[in-house]
């Protein structure tokens, strides 16, 4: 770890001022001089690693009084990015309303991590792959543009095999970002320029010729809240990996339904542990919809949720996995008692 | 899952508590890096990215202005040591490999300078500012890589003497009913002690002090003295407790003379806590091994051939191997039997101990070939270990001291209900889960070694039993205080403990499973040097025969077993007849068979252990027999194990509270190195990848619902005084085994290749 400036933030202008006063033209977000601290889960660790070396550190949890709502009223709800991931877990109304998001959180990290760690910080976590986290390596475009990527023909396991570019293969590990763009949620950014909400679909960025721009955040802005219109009592997050607890996905899939009559009106299905973002399967959901649900059905809407998918040395299984992921959870969210 | 205290069986002693239960579970015990120091300065290791090739340039300014840095140690400005032989040549070292010799890198994570700073955080912060250039040259880093090398191990290590065969086992394969070829595979793995590998050394004068985690404090000293070129007397380790070791500390580092010359160049005692990650590279590793199996029997099951082709990884200069043939051929009756076992050098740190070296890979090879052949002969697996269950192993011809194996299966089969099992492949299921049921044999060799301790009781019965022992956890403080309460008849509160440190009598490496053994003999020994003298005192017109020697009980509670009539001793008695108001005794004892020079070794930090295979007209294991039940997702191809049932005997059992956690821990390390533990390794530059907790996986809690260990009865009178056979390394052999072949029951797939992960899974 590198010597850094410590500031807590009592209010948001506050936060945003120390963010952006720090901020240098052309330096994307992940570079930036002054990085926000809720839980401190992924950002301490890649301090420690010499992975993230920010300058001074704006610790917004004093925020949390007004930033950790946890509101599932009506048909709509409101997270703050404060809350504790625990917390929302463990939420009544959000598990009756709302599985596929307590789920998303309850099948993540350890309840140690989940009890710190923040919503904002989760959708903001960074990618696990061993290259990126171990600066010993020297090719990783993510850290060093232009420097080449060791994973693309190392050991690549964890890899994604959807939304990959020749650049970047990294995983986004998260799982509650699934959940999020399912459920066409929105997120909530506080800036300069005050509060701006946008889909969260269009939060985060796929490698591209520049893996490290990871979020269309830019230096100064923080994230204050999510929210999803309407209720998804009918939502499954079912997630496959090699121990039972605390690890990240190898193949899940966040699913919800809207069923009636026997007929799919409404379908929602996005992927984690397979993709580079936050990976929505629209081309599945459209196969979905106005059908009436069998198994033949569920299969191609796996199918079709990886027809673009491409592996490499390691990870090629995740495609087939993927679809057997995706074909389970539909056929449990079918059949889920509401 | 049973009782934490199982209820003690016939020749099983008292399930007491631990000895350190209460400041391990209050945070009180002190392990090596919580040892205080007077103004220490702090160590963090530099070490290398590349696997193979030179050190061009260190451009180190950027690191010296961290304020707070001390000094940077280098390859240029290192300190002149001393080498070491490899302990496996009568050295102390688990590796020839001296870092900061040379610019030449031998392999990944090499330690190529030591930062030393006021601070933790200024050392690691300069660390990572320190720039290397090399010049980078192609490793190989494993099997099938360009520019390994292969050669039989024999001759190569002067531990692994002979390839057992026995009679003709290509005539007998070939003529043989019923045959098996299978090839298995196993991976690196790494031992990953909750403990991290800790080194601080302080100077007074001429003499060192050196906290550090390890598994033989008297190899460490007098290692480290010679590495220095000073006295061994002037050299002490102290650690009472050890945060883990699984074999990881059995032999010297090269961190620790490091450390202790640049404590000595700075006049300050130095600390080094390596990172997770360097724990990688700084120590040793279970090696990645492959074998050729070949069975042949006759329909009805009898073994007729086997063999056992084996190969395993080391580093170029090291000739490592553990050779688990020499287990493999003798656990079953067969008349005709080959082994190889090669040795295939790549760029490699080297390899060493780790729990059950030779048994865990060589007994998954035999044990899966076992149970494919009880398919190929439509039979119980169980049956067929019965059929060649032998009293004598086929190499040698020697006799087992004792052997409780088929008991074990019985008893094991019970509990776990085996019964219910229907033989099928993929016959059983439930929801979306394929159930599968499988077992296997464990089994572990005898050893212990030469011992000293010394006892001291007072006229109160407060008892003071030194030995230079070891706590990694295994209940080594417990074990030592019930012997000596047990045998000098005072209450366990009265006894204290004091090991973990090389003032004190000498005691063999934790390793091997000979601690309970050696420890325990030497302190009843010395606990009846006690007695004698009392007896002697307090009846001096008895004869002291050896049946009363045996039997006779002073202090409070008559001794083991007092018979009827005889009096206790009166403790107070006796000592005013000695006149004196403590006893105390020092004593040695070794084995029977042990070498000529076993007492010379013990005093200068070297290992003489006898046992298993190696004994002169026995041969002595411990033996088990594992259960597991194995789940696997019909849609995503998890694999869970909800049951581990394991049935052992290994002769006494000191303690059944604290066998049956080094059985459970030995039964879920199993299940742990079955499905989930391996180190990855980049094979472009023989580097490892996942070296750290959150991608090398163990097991959570949510993993291993349900583990049951049965501690079957035995006695054995011709291992040892104290009739212990050892378990530390029994459990966690069996399992790699009973859960690929669970695997094969559950899905119909044979899986030869560790660890099984879901894409291994095709249903
Ligand atoms: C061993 C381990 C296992 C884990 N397993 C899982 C898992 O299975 N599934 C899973 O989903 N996650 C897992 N995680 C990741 C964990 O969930 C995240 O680390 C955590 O959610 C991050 O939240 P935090 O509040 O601690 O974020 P921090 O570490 O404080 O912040 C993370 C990043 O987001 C930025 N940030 C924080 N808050 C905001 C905000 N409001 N607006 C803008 N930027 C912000 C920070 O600057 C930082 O860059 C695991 C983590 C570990 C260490
Ligand atoms: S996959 Fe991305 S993060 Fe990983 S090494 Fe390649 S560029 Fe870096």
């Amino acid at each position: 770890m590198r010597p850094f400036s410590y500031q807590r933030a009592t209010d948001p202008d506050m936060a945003v001022q120390a963010l952006s006063a720090a901020a240098a033209a052309n330096n994307p977000l992940t570079q930036a001089a002054a990085q926000p601290l809720a839980g401190g889960t992924t950002l301490i660790d890649l301090m420690k690693l010499d992975v993230m070396r920010p300058a001074a550190i704006v610790d917004i949890n004093p925020l949390a009084h007004g930033w950790s709502v946890i509101e599932p009223n009506g048909d709509n709800l409101r997270l703050g990015a404060l809350a504790k991931m625990s917390d929302v877990a463990a939420h009544d109304g959000i598990q009756r309303n709302y599985p596929v998001i307590a789920n998303s959180l309850k099948l993540a990290a350890s309840a140690q991590l989940r009890n710190m760690a923040t919503l904002g910080g989760n959708v903001m976590q960074r990618t696990r792959c061993s290259y990126f986290r171990d600066v010993s390596y020297e090719n990783c475009n993510k850290r060093h543009p232009g420097s080449g990527c060791a994973a693309m023909d190392g050991v690549n396991r964890m890899h994604a095999v959807l939304g990959i570019s020749d650049q970047c293969i990294a995983t986004y590990p998260g799982d509650f970002a699934q959940a999020l763009i399912a459920l066409d949620a929105t997120v909530e950014i506080t800036g300069k320029a005050g509060t701006r909400s946008m889909p969260f679909a269009q939060l985060h960025k796929a490698p591209g010729s520049t893996p490290d721009i990871e979020t269309t955040l830019q230096p100064g802005e923080l994230i204050s809240a999510f929210a999803v219109s309407g209720r998804w009592p009918r939502s499954v997050y079912l997630k496959a990996r090699d121990r039972q607890s605390y690890e990240f996905a190898l193949s899940s899939a966040a699913v919800a339904l809207d069923v009636q009559d026997g007929t799919i009106k409404d379908a929602r299905v996005a992927l984690g542990g397979v993709a580079t973002v936050p990976w929505r399967a629209r081309e599945a959901e459209a196969l979905l919809k106005g059908q009436k649900f069998d198994e033949a059905l569920a299969q191609r809407a796996a199918d079709a949720a990886f027809a673009d998918a491409r592996g490499r040395r390691h990870n090629s299984f995740k495609i087939a996995l993927g679809k057997r992921v995706v074909a389970r959870a539909l056929q449990q969210a079918v059949t889920m008692e509401i | 899952m049973t009782a934490a205290a199982p209820e003690p069986k016939i020749n099983m002693g008292q399930p007491v508590p631990r000895y350190d239960a209460v400041v391990k579970v209050t945070g009180r015990a002190t392990y090596a890096s919580d040892m205080p120091l007077a103004d220490p300065a702090y160590a963090f290791l530099v070490t290398s990215a590349i696997a193979k090739g030179r050190i061009d340039r260190f451009d180190l300014d950027d690191a010296r202005r961290v304020r707070g840095v001390i000094d940077i140690v280098t390859h240029e400005n290192g300190p002149k040591l001393k080498e070491s032989k490899l302990f496996s040549n009568g050295g102390y070292a688990g590796t020839t490999i001296q870092p900061l010799k040379s610019a030449d890198i031998a392999h990944d994570g090499q330690i190529i300078a030591v930062v030393i700073a006021e601070s933790y955080e200024a050392a690691r912060e300069a660390a990572n500012r320190v720039k290397v250039s090399y010049t980078a040259a192609a490793p190989s880093a494993t099997f099938d890589s360009p520019g390994t090398t292969i050669a039989a191990a024999k001759g190569q290590n002067a531990q692994f003497k002979e390839d057992p065969k026995v009679g003709n086992f290509a005539k007998a394969f070939e003529e043989a009913e019923v045959k098996l070829t299978a090839s298995y595979d196993t991976p690196t793995q790494h031992h990953n002690p909750m403990e991290l590998f800790s080194t601080s050394c302080a100077w007074m004068g001429d003499e060192l002090v050196i906290y550090e985690p390890s598994q033989f404090v008297y190899g460490l000293k007098y290692g480290v003295a010679e590495q220095l070129g000073i006295d061994a007397d002037k050299v002490r380790v102290v650690n009472p407790y050890v945060g883990g070791g699984f074999g990881s500390r059995g032999s010297m580092t090269p961190r620790t003379a490091i450390i202790a010359s640049i404590a000595k160049r700075l006049s300050r005692p130095i600390k080094l806590v390596p990172t997770r990650d360097q724990g990688f590279t700084i120590t040793t590793y279970r090696a990645e091994t492959r074998h050729e199996i070949k069975l042949g029997a006759s329909r009805d099951g009898k073994l007729l051939a086997l063999k056992h082709e084996g190969a395993e990884i080391s580093s170029r200069p090291d000739a490592y191997c553990v050779g688990g043939t020499k287990t493999t051929t003798r656990l079953y009756a067969c008349p005709n039997v080959d082994s190889l076992v090669s040795i295939v050098r790549a760029d490699r740190n080297t390899p060493g101990f780790m729990r059950s070296p030779p048994e865990v890979p060589y007994l998954f090879a035999l044990e899966s070939a076992m149970d494919e052949l009880a398919v190929k002969l439509n039979m119980d697996p169980v049956e067929l270990r019965r059929i060649n269950d032998t009293t004598v192993e086929p190499i040698g011809g020697k006799p087992y001291t004792s052997r409780s194996l088929m008991a074990c299966f019985d008893e094991a089969a019970k509990a776990f209900g085996w019964a219910q099992r229907s033989p099928q492949p993929k016959s059983m299921s439930d929801g979306d889960w394929l159930i599968g049921y499988g077992c296997a044999a464990t089994c572990y060799p005898t050893q212990m070694g030469p011992a000293a301790a010394r006892v001291r009781l007072q006229r109160d019965g407060r008892t003071r039993v030194e030995i230079a022992g070891h706590e990694i956890g295994t209940g080594a403080y417990t074990v030592v205080a019930q012997t000596a309460a047990e045998r000098l008849g005072v209450p366990l509160e009265k006894v204290a403990v004091f090991i973990g440190d090389s003032d004190l009598p000498p005691a063999p490496v934790a390793g091997g499973s000979n601690s309970t053994a050696s420890t325990c003999s030497v302190v009843m020994m010395v606990c009846d040097q006690i007695r004698q003298r009392l007896f002697k005192a307090a009846m001096p017109s008895q004869s002291l025969t050896d049946k009363a020697k045996e039997t006779v009980g002073i202090g409070q509670t008559p001794a083991t077993q007092a018979a009827k009539g005889d009096r206790p001793l009166d403790l107070e008695k006796a000592f005013d007849a000695l006149g004196v108001g403590v006893v105390e005794e020092y004593g040695e004892w070794k084995p029977e068979g042990a070498p000529l020079d076993s007492f010379r070794a013990m005093h200068s930090g070297q290992v003489r252990l006898v046992g298993g295979h190696a004994m002169k007209d026995q041969i002595a294991y411990a033996f088990g027999a594992e259960f597991v039940e194995v789940r696997v997702n019909r849609f995503t191809h998890e694999i869970r194990c909800p049951r581990l049932v394991g049935a052992f005997a290994a002769g006494r059992i000191m303690n059944p509270r604290t066998a049956r956690s080094q059985l459970m821990g030995g039964l879920i390390w199993g299940m742990s190195s079955a499905l989930l533990e391996a180190t990855d390794i980049d094979e472009r530059n023989a580097r490892y990848v996942n070296d750290n907790f959150a991608d090398y996986l163990v097991p959570v809690n949510a993993d291993v619902p349900g583990v049951e260990v049965i501690l079957l009865s035995e006695q054995d009178d011709h291992i040892n005084p104290a009739g212990v056979k050892g378990l530390g390394e029994l459990a966690n052999v069996g399992t790699n085994a009973a859960i690929c072949n669970a695997i094969y029951h559950a899905t119909g797939q044979r899986i030869r290749k560790l660890p099984v992960r879901l894409e291994n899974i095709e249903v």
